[in-house]
Formats: C-alpha cells, sequence, structure tokens
C-alpha cells in the first residue's frame, strides 16, 4: 500500500473532455485546419513512408493495408493487447511490429521523425472517431496495471499522476491550465516542445515535472499508463495529431 | 515510500511542484545572453523610422494578450490601406523589448498585396510590449503596441535521452 | 527532409483578394539556447520567404531568430492571372527550400 491508499476518485464520465476544450482559443485554431497545424508536416512525411517500399521484403504498408483507408479508427483502439505474449502494444510498437515481420525491415528509433510521421498519418486517419473500451481478453489487467501507476505517489514531490489530472483538473499550475490528460491527440504538436512528440515523451515530462525517475525508454509502464489512459478516455474523440500548449 | 512522512496536504504539492520547476527553468536560462532593452528596441525602431514621426493608428496588432506558450505566439497584423497603385503599405515591422534581439519578423507587401495583411508565429522569452509599425507608400509610418504576458509551462522537459 | 506545405485555392475570380497559407518545416534554432547536455546551440534559421506571382516578387518576409520554430506564414495577394506561385525560404547553412501552386484564374 502507498501513501494516500486510496484511489483517487476518477473523473465522472459525464465530466470527461478532451484538453481541446480548456486551450485558448488561437491555440485551438493552430489544431483546427490543416494548414494551420505545424503536425501537417509531419502527417505529410507520413503518407510519403507509408507508400515507400521498404526492408527486405520490398512492401510498403500501402501494400499489405491495401490503402490507407484500412486505418481508419484503428488508432481510437491502440494500444491493443497481444495475448500471444501477453504485452500491450502501442501504435508506434505495432508500426515497428509491421516492419519486423512484414516488411523485413530495421526498427524505426522511438521518438525519431520518421516514427512520428508514420504514426501521425495513421493516427489521422481515425480523426473524429470515438475511442472505445478496449475489451479483449488480457487488456483488463494492463488496465488495472496502467490505473494503478497512475494512482501511485512517486518522484522527489511524491505526486501521484491522479493528484493533477484527477483531483485538480481545470485548475493552474502555475498559469499552465492542468488538463484531464487525455490521450486522444498522439502524436502531437506541442508548442513547449516546437515539434511533434509521442505519448510517451509527455510521459517522461509528467514523470521529470514530480521529480521522478524516468523508465527506460522500451519500458511496459508506459504503455500500462496508456491503456489506462485510453479507457479512461473511452467516448471522447480522437483529434490525432492535435495541437497542444 | 510508504513511511516517507506526509508533511504537505495536496493543495500544497502542487504549489512546491510549480517553485521547484519555475527554480530548474532559472537555472537553465542563467547560461543564456542578457536580453534586449527597451532602449535596444526604440534605437532598432529609430534605425528604420530615421527622424520620422511614427503615428498611432491605421495599424492593427492582434496577438493573445496571456500567451500559453512563449514558444509558439501567433500574431496578427493588418493595416487599414486603399491598397492602390498610388496608396499603399510598403512594409510591416514587428519589434520586442525582451527577446535577445528586438526584432521579430519584417514583411515587405506592395499594392499587388490587395489587403495589408499578415500573420506568423514569434516566440517571446517573456512578458513585454509589442510594437508593429507599418511604412506607407508616401514614407509615413503608422503603429500599433500590445502588451503580452508569457507564461512558464508546467512541468517542462527537462532531459529526453 | 525539409517539407513545405502551401495552401493556395484552386480557382479564383480576377480581382478576388487570396489568402495564401505556407508551413515549413525548420527548428528555427535562435542561437540563444543550450543543449541537454549544457553545448551551446548553434543558430539555424531561415532568413527569408518570398512568393514570386505574376512576374513579380508579392510578398517577402524577413525573419529573426524570434520566428518559433516551423514557420507559419500567412499574407494575401490578388489574383491577376493563372499560373504558377513560386514560394522560395533561404537560411542559414546554405538552407533553400522551394515550392510551387498552380492557380486557375477566371
Amino acid at each position: 500500500m502507498w501513501i494516500g491508499g486510496a484511489l483517487a476518485d476518477e473523473i465522472p464520465r459525464d465530466q470527461r473532455r478532451s484538453g481541446y476544450e480548456t486551450m485558448r482559443p488561437e491555440t485551438r485554431a493552430m489544431q483546427d485546419s490543416d494548414a494551420d497545424n505545424p503536425a501537417t508536416l509531419w502527417v505529410l512525411d507520413g503518407e510519403a513512408l507509408w507508400n515507400k517500399r521498404e526492408g527486405a521484403a520490398g512492401k510498403s504498408c500501402a501494400d499489405c493495408h491495401a490503402g490507407a483507408a484500412p486505418m481508419k479508427a484503428v488508432a481510437a483502439r491502440f494500444p491493443r493487447f497481444d495475448a500471444a505474449r501477453a504485452t500491450p502494444v502501442d501504435l508506434e510498437q505495432q508500426i515497428n511490429i509491421c516492419r519486423r515481420d512484414r516488411q523485413n525491415a530495421p526498427p524505426l528509433a522511438a521518438e525519431s521523425h520518421d516514427l512520428l510521421a508514420l504514426e501521425a498519418f495513421v493516427a489521422k486517419q481515425s480523426r473524429g472517431d470515438t475511442i472505445e473500451p478496449n475489451r479483449e481478453p488480457g487488456a483488463k489487467e494492463s488496465i488495472e496495471a496502467g490505473r494503478k501507476l497512475f494512482n501511485e505517489r512517486r518522484g522527489q514531490l511524491n505526486l501521484s499522476c491522479a493528484q493533477c489530472h484527477d483531483d485538480n483538473w481545470g485548475k493552474s499550475l502555475g498559469g499552465a491550465n492542468i488538463p484531464q490528460g487525455h490521450p486522444n491527440g498522439y502524436p502531437l504538436y506541442r508548442l513547449e516542445w516546437q515539434s511533434l512528440g509521442s505519448m510517451g515523451r509527455r510521459l517522461r515530462n509528467c514523470l521529470s515535472g514530480m521529480r521522478a525517475e524516468l523508465w527506460p525508454r522500451d519500458a511496459r509502464e508506459y504503455v500500462d499508463i496508456e491503456m489506462y489512459l485510453m479507457s479512461r478516455a473511452a467516448g471522447l474523440k480522437m483529434e490525432s495529431p492535435a495541437v497542444r500548449p | 515510500m510508504s513511511d516517507a512522512p506526509r508533511v504537505f496536504n495536496r493543495r500544497t504539492l502542487v504549489t512546491r511542484a510549480v517553485h521547484v520547476v519555475a527554480g530548474a527553468g532559472a537555472l537553465a536560462l542563467s547560461a543564456a545572453p542578457a536580453r534586449a532593452t527597451p532602449d535596444m528596441m526604440s534605437e532598432a525602431i529609430r534605425k528604420l523610422v530615421g527622424g520620422a514621426k511614427v503615428n498611432e493608428g491605421r495599424v492593427t496588432l492582434d496577438i493573445p494578450p496571456l500567451v500559453e506558450n512563449g514558444n509558439t505566439v501567433p500574431l496578427t497584423v493588418a493595416v487599414e490601406s486603399p491598397m492602390t497603385e498610388k496608396d499603399y503599405v510598403a512594409e510591416i515591422h514587428i519589434f520586442n523589448e525582451k527577446n535577445p534581439q528586438p526584432y521579430l519578423v519584417a514583411a515587405y507587401i506592395g499594392p499587388r498585396a490587395g489587403k495589408a495583411e499578415f500573420a506568423t508565429r514569434v516566440k517571446l522569452n517573456d512578458s513585454q510590449h509589442i510594437i508593429a509599425i507599418a511604412r506607407m507608400s508616401d514614407g509615413s509610418f503608422w503603429s500599433d503596441g500590445a502588451d503580452v504576458i508569457v507564461t512558464i509551462a508546467a512541468c517542462v522537459e527537462i532531459s529526453e535521452q | 527532409m525539409t517539407r513545405a506545405l502551401v495552401n493556395v485555392p484552386a480557382r479564383a475570380k480576377k480581382g478576388d483578394i487570396i489568402e495564401i497559407k505556407t508551413l515549413i518545416s525548420h527548428p528555427m534554432e535562435s542561437g540563444y539556447r543550450v543543449g541537454y547536455g549544457g553545448e551551446p546551440l548553434k543558430r539555424d534559421i531561415i532568413q527569408t520567404f518570398s512568393c514570386d506571382y505574376d512576374g513579380a516578387k508579392i510578398f517577402l518576409a524577413q525573419f529573426s531568430p524570434a520566428v518559433a520554430a516551423n514557420p507559419f506564414v500567412s499574407f494575401h495577394t490578388v489574383a491577376t492571372a493563372s499560373g504558377k506561385l513560386v514560394f522560395r525560404w533561404e537560411g542559414d547553412n546554405g538552407f533553400e527550400a522551394e515550392e510551387t501552386a498552380e492557380i486557375v484564374v477566371e
């Protein structure tokens, strides 16, 4: 049992809302049109990569998936749970699994331009789609692991994710608005980063802010939290690639 | 972790987090060179206009009064002008007083624009006054200014290894 | 890999004022920052952005290091003739990028 033992109260379903709602109008405007959203630059690169033949197999993503249309709503259902390997798999990992198994190509580095670009292109096909609760066998275990991590206090500040994003959303931390912390816009263009970034990068920023030790890049903890956050965000619409302050 | 003393309630903890983060920000900035000053901005404006008078009016500088992140601040400048071959806006210059340099951006337009309005996004180091000056085809200068409050982002990235 | 995105209406009536929006991938490194290891980051910016249309330069912007990363610029022009708009970005370290867009003016 950790300090503050009881789990924080989750946000009631009817009060859950995207970080978009609390952004200032000028930041919303940047997301509203592809011509204004800098993330579009990554989407265009991602589209080119989607159609590029890669690896020893000489196949493109489009060769297997018959274009991008089948990617609709896919990002709204990730991470998925890989029952055979008993592990959750996020969209970035899935892209690298496809590269290994279908294209016979080396993996793209975490947070690299190409991986973010491909992820942005795939996730964009889910824009406007509603996040559904993951009912795959085995997903529950990952969701619960994520829920526990989300509620655990950690770091030198002894904070949990829930203390900000369940208990104090809508208030301010310094001059910044505390959002509910939904994952419905990743990968997203963060004004702070001046770049596109992944959910994992955002979680590492939060851990830094809490003065907590970061998990290794490929740690399962990040994907478990993402699993939990997607279940927590069920009913919200996908905005990828979003813009956030 | 479980035997750590519970000294702070949640509210104080959140306040405390802000101080620590702000402290780290100050440390990171200490390596940066000195900021520009309002004097440097005045000097830059003098270089542009020489001895000419800068009139207030005709220019509208649209910039959010409170920005969420100083790394990307959208701004739009619009100037009232018939935009004909004989009477048009030739240039628009935007200045700031607290970035390392007093210039933000300059746009050269002309009668073919039809409408003297352009938009871009800039980085602002701190809360400060921004000035937009338009040079008209008759050589006159017109301006508008705006105060911007730049807030510090919470939980900024310390290292992305 | 540099990616530029320009938004120009495909068709316009002669004399219409059209809005043009542009984005380009570029770090706009100001030269005033340090890296994670404390090393100074060298200035790397786009210095000028211009648009040529119907035989003339219709827009030119001079960027300072304070222009945000992945620069966005929007501006206006009068649709005068069908043809090509040529957008050019030039900057530090020999940076050059060009993008074009076609417009039909009726």
